[in-house]
């Protein structure tokens, strides 16, 4: 076609980026790549080729790991990872930069090499994906240069193993390496089996930088490798990719005292509102669900609109729909690339195929091979599996709501929780709705907003830990501290029969009532001299199935004002405070210790603490590059269920207690196992001090018995374990049915009396944080 | 606005069409417009930071190359106002510019890319010097736009800006920009803006019409939609950005709005009504970009003089530089192309 055919006719033509450099790139390493492991790429092995999905061709011969060479990755990340922390923050922030001026320098490179690999469009690769990770690298460097001075007290972990997806292959490389090696970690990461190379060549960019060795560490293969990388001598675990495979490793992970971080799926609801600029709205969809061919985790697959303005929207959908054009992933004038594989693309078909829904693609042609055309799929109810499962390609599914609750309702309606878009022009909807999502990042009339200043990740499903911010580095360091083993305590045992004085009936404390225990069993409690003191409830799944059933029914507590929950606690700690020396009597009865009196006073201190953390654990504007703020907001998880400590029976519940509600969560409390019966003193405390029923629940019982079903009720969104009994394991384990939070003690001791007894810490595990991105403008 | 089919859906009123041979590729119906819809009005919104996202990842997504892009430069070539709107203009000032308009290209140029007959879209100018620019212009089917109505403030009498139309309508101009009146925008006088608009309309008769919104001094991109469906409803055939005399002209955000607006007008009423954005356009690269922004907005039938027009002086200069560079193979120098 000549230039006056075109002239008439308008047409897009091809605008192919050269791909010769990514290509001489390969060929200079012969197509053939071992591992990246204490600073030098060891031989090829035996492996797998690594195809360009857009052709079908070989790009590169990847070798698979064997546990030898996990082992030697491992062990040079070990050797490596002391100096490379002592080297101070500043001299790692140096590196850092070194790294980021790297990436820019070689930036077409790494997004040619990126489309090549994976399929996505080269607009993406280039405009995106590779700024975002040089941006991820500067500003971790600086998080390196601040460490010292802005993180006191917190060290790094040791060395961590990464496992990172296919869909951002680049991107989620600097995600997961960039605060590890700013925190003073030393890491050993695999990239998907799919897509290694760009990893590969940021093994060439690390030996420029003249990085230390065994800093970083890249080992290729498929999942039999991350299998091998759970299981190592590594301190940390992070993962990005399916929820599925989260939950194994969660299960994998359980007890061993890994630090663990997941960034799983997603079916992140896109909002639009009847006021919203619906033109824009349609337009956010192209960047929500057709941005690498909807192969993201965080996706506005799930378009909710409200029916009034419904048929038009979709009228709009898909005249967008029908504009977007489909092909060679290297064009540079194309907005839909290729699927990464044949077997997703599979799976996408099957779905699609499976729909109940009326299905709609654009007439536009789309190329034969691994590609698949936008897709919108109208008319279907929450009920829909479609509506519920993660598609992972480019298909919008899509329902209509009513009100504003109603929204939320179907919203919420996932086991998901990443993301979520608002669309309406109206302030008091968009900033009341973002609240009320259960995600752990909020698009206001945008969509697959990302910085690395702006913490990621979900809840739920989706995973749990925050990558980018201030809070993703509490995923790369801990508390400093010596980690000492923490001794089981046991009960006192004595005679079986000892009249009491007057007797008194310790029951469970459920939504506020005093409950007598459904099992209608109690244990015999006896003192240091082994007089019997009383009876303590036990507990069964029954009560805790209860006791968590009156803390969802006190959820307005997340919803009173910060100023009331201190107003609360300090009322607790008045009217504990007025009963000390009867608390410290029994204190000391119970453990036949001395020092009941010093236990209550910090008691009272520490709900002193919480009272004045309540309203000024504040969340965060953080400094995005765009017009308009990303606000790190803090939220209640919503119901906790803990084990207290055994050792400071009224100290370690007011301790795990007291920061839970001053954030708005409501607790379920297993009270200390060995001295139970200060349980039934501290709740009549409660009973006194205004604390709505349901806040508060605690029973008693066998930490044992109760922790698998306390880890596995899947309506609580947190459980910690502070237990002297080995349960950190099943805790962990139990947890990831549903994924939800943990946080359990590893069997080692905490101070309860000192610094590490409160603070921070506690506040972290009490919130999430979820970002809500507000763009603005007139 | 599908709701607004039925009813807003006419099929001319009676106008006599103007005389086509003075207009280029004079085939869709002239836009009779429609009762004013101030609820229609009053639901646009316009989310600035969304359009601008989609404003800025514009030129990464679409790209032309070779023939494509030299097909797509001769075609920005048609659809350009070649504007002359200075206090100095004089007779041969002007006829110099129509010896443009109608050679715009080395003929060499043109030859090799197979558009030996190609012209800009009109020649645009201040109503004394239509006379001068219809006579170097007669018999090359290019058409005389004339700046009207108080042009660039538009606080001249009313009835006077009312005369100015018809005086140039009757000095062979074929095509009137007009001004609307800010200050009914900025105070929210839909009505007056509607009834100015209609007036305007009328006085023009057989002659296009297309209304400057000064978009740079409405304030607000919500501000740009509801003043482009008013335009529309009350008959404009165009509606056109800026006079080149605000401090801000013509955007690709500001674009986009007013190409919604169009897109939701033809929707609702099957009439297409045609834009112009003018001033600060004046790179090669910026032209494909807001055709590529016209076609996937609106689609290819706006990409033709008779539904779009690039309001431009400096323009021309750099696709010419363009379409040397695209026969030759080698960087281009300005002295190389004839000035206007």
């Amino acid at each position: 076609m000549g230039v006056s055919e075109i002239f008439e006719t308008m047409e897009y033509g091809p605008a192919p980026e050269s791909a010769a450099e990514a290509q001489a790139w390969l060929a200079e390493r012969d197509g053939r790549f071992g591992h990246f492991i204490d600073g030098a790429m060891t031989q090829p092995g035996r492996g797998f080729e690594s195809r360009n999905p857009a052709t079908g061709a070989v790009l590169a011969l990847i070798t698979q790991a064997t546990q030898a060479d996990l082992d030697a990755a491992v062990a040079s990340a070990r050797r490596a990872q002391g100096d490379w922390a002592d080297l101070g923050g500043p001299a790692r922030a140096r590196y850092l930069y070194t790294l980021a001026r790297l990436l820019q320098k070689h930036a077409r490179l790494f997004a040619v090499l990126e489309t090549l690999d994976n399929g996505k469009p080269i607009r993406e690769s280039r405009d995106i994906d590779v700024p975002l990770a040089q941006r991820h690298f500067y500003y971790h460097a600086g998080m390196a240069q601040l460490m010292e001075s802005e993180l006191p007290g917190r060290v790094p972990l040791g060395v961590c193993g990464q496992i990172i997806p296919w869909n951002f292959p680049l991107l989620m490389l600097a995600w997961k390496v960039a605060p590890a090696l700013a925190m003073g970690n030393t890491v050993v990461l695999k990239p998907a089996e799919y897509t290694s190379l760009t990893a590969l060549l940021f093994a060439d960019i690390c030996q420029q930088a003249g990085l230390p060795k065994g800093v970083v560490n890249i080992v290729t293969g498929d999942g039999t490798v991350g299998e091998m990388i759970v299981g190592a001598d590594v301190d940390k675990i992070a993962f990005t990719g399916s929820t599925e495979v989260g939950r194994k490793i969660r299960v994998a992970t359980a007890g061993s005292g890994k630090a663990l971080t997941l960034e799983l799926g997603g079916k992140s609801p896109y909002i639009v509102f009847e006021d919203a600029d619906l033109d824009s709205a349609v337009e956010g969809l192209v960047d929500a669900i057709w941005f690498n061919q909807g192969q993201v985790c965080c996706a506005g697959s799930r378009l909710l609109v409200q029916e009034g303005i419904a048929a038009r929207f979709y009228a709009k959908l898909r005249a967008r729909m029908d504009g977007l054009r489909i092909g060679d992933p290297l064009d540079k004038c194309i907005d839909l690339g290729a699927i990464v594989d044949p077997v997703q693309l599979a799976r996408i078909r099957a779905l699609v195929d499976s729909s109940d829904g009326e299905v709609y693609q654009p007439a536009t042609p789309c190329p034969e091979g691994c590609f698949y055309p936008p897709t919108l799929i109208t008319g279907l109810s929450p009920v829909s599996p479609l509506m519920q499962e993660e598609i992972f390609g480019p298909v919008l599914v899509a329902t209509t709501f009513r009100t504003p609750s109603e929204a939320v309702e179907i919203a919420n309606n996932t086991r998901y929780g990443l993301a979520a878009s608002v669309w309406s022009e109206n302030i008091n909807v968009a900033l009341d709705i973002a609240p009320k999502l259960a995600a752990g990042v909020v698009w206001i009339n945008g969509a697959n907003l990302f910085d690395a200043s702006a913490p990621f990740g979900g809840v739920r499903e989706s995973g749990f830990g925050r990558e980018g911010g201030w809070d993703g580095l509490l995923a790369y360091t801990r508390e400093i501290g010596a980690q000492k083993p923490l001794t089981q305590i046991k009960a006192f045992r004595g005679a079986e029969v000892e009249p009491q004085a007057v007797d008194r009936t310790a029951k469970l404390y459920i939504g506020g009532k005093q409950t007598r225990p459904d099992g209608g069993y109690a244990r015999t409690v006896y003192d240091a001299a082994g007089e019997l003191i009383g009876q303590a409830p036990l507990a069964s799944r029954k009560d805790i199935r209860n006791a968590v059933e009156a803390a969802h029914g006190a959820k307005a507590w997340a919803g009173t004002t910060a100023h009331l929950r201190a107003q609360v606690l300090y009322y607790v700690a008045e009217n504990l405070s007025a009963r000390s020396d009867e608390f410290a009597k029994r204190i000391d009865q119970l453990t036949g210790g001395r020092d009941g009196a010093k236990e209550v006073e910090l008691s009272v201190n520490r709900l002193f603490t919480y009272a004045a953390w309540a309203d000024k654990f504040e969340g965060r504007v953080t400094q995005v590059p765009m017009r308009g703020v990303a606000m790190a907001l803090r939220e209640p998880c919503g119901v906790i269920g803990a084990l207290c400590p055994d050792d400071r029976p009224l100290l370690g519940l007011v301790s795990l207690m007291a920061p839970a509600i001053a954030m708005g969560n409501r607790v379920v409390l297993i009270a200390s196992e060995a001295f139970p019966l200060i349980a039934a003193d501290f709740y009549q405390v409660l009973d006194t001090s205004d604390v709505p029923g349901g806040v508060v629940n605690i029973l008693t019982g066998s930490h044992v018995e109760l922790a698998a079903t306390l880890a596995t009720h899947m309506d609580m969104e947190a459980v910690w374990s502070f237990s002297s009994a080995d349960v950190s394991g099943v805790i962990e384990a139990g947890a990831a049915g549903v994924l939800k939070r943990s946080w359990v003690n590893n069997g080692l001791a905490r101070d309860w009396l000192g610094a590490e007894g409160e603070g921070r810490a506690f506040l972290e595990a009490s919130t999430e944080v979820k970002t809500v991105w507000v763009p603005y403008g007139v | 606005m599908p709701e607004h089919g039925p009813q807003h859906r006419q099929t001319g009123q009676g106008e006599a069409q103007p005389d086509a041979k003075n207009l280029p590729q004079t085939v869709e119906q002239r836009n009779p417009g429609i009762p004013l819809d101030l609820d229609w009005v009053m639901r646009a919104t316009a989310n600035r930071s969304a359009i601008e996202r989609r404003a800025a990842s514009l030129p990464g997504r679409r790209s032309l190359k070779k023939d494509h892009q030299a097909a797509w430069l001769a075609r920005a070539i048609s659809c350009i106002d070649l504007t002359t709107l200075a206090g100095d203009d004089t007779p041969g000032r002007v006829q110099r510019l129509c010896a443009k308009a109608r050679q715009p290209v080395r003929a060499d140029l043109l030859k090799t890319l197979g558009l030996p007959g190609l012209t800009v879209g009109a020649v645009c100018v201040y109503h004394d010097m239509i006379a001068p620019a219809v006579t170097a212009l007669a018999g090359s089917g290019i058409p005389v736009a004339a700046v009207s109505t108080g042009f660039p403030a538009g606080l001249s009498p009313f009835h006077l800006r009312l005369a100015e139309i018809g005086e140039s309508v009757a000095a062979g101009a074929a095509e009137i920009d007009i001004v609307i009146s800010r200050r009914h925008v900025l105070t929210g006088n839909w009505q007056a803006l509607y009834e100015e608009m209609q007036a305007f309309r009328a006085a023009c008769g057989n002659a296009h019409v297309k209304a400057i919104l000064a978009t740079g001094e409405l304030g607000t991109l919500q501000n740009v939609a509801r003043a482009s469906l008013i335009c529309m409803m009350a008959g404009a055939d165009f509606i056109k950005t800026s006079t080149g005399k605000e401090p801000v002209n013509a955007t690709l955000p500001v674009t986009l709005v007013m190409l919604r607006a169009i897109r939701d007008y033809h929707d609702a009423t099957g009439v297409r009504v045609g834009y112009k954005p003018a001033g600060g356009i004046s790179k090669a690269k910026d032209a494909v970009t807001y055709l590529a922004l016209i076609k996937d907005e609106l689609g290819g039938r706006w990409l033709r003089p008779d539904l779009f027009r690039f309001g431009a002086s400096s323009l021309l200069g750099d696709i010419e530089r363009q379409l040397e560079h695209h026969v030759s193979g080698a960087y281009s120098a300005g002295w190389r192309h004839a000035i206007s």
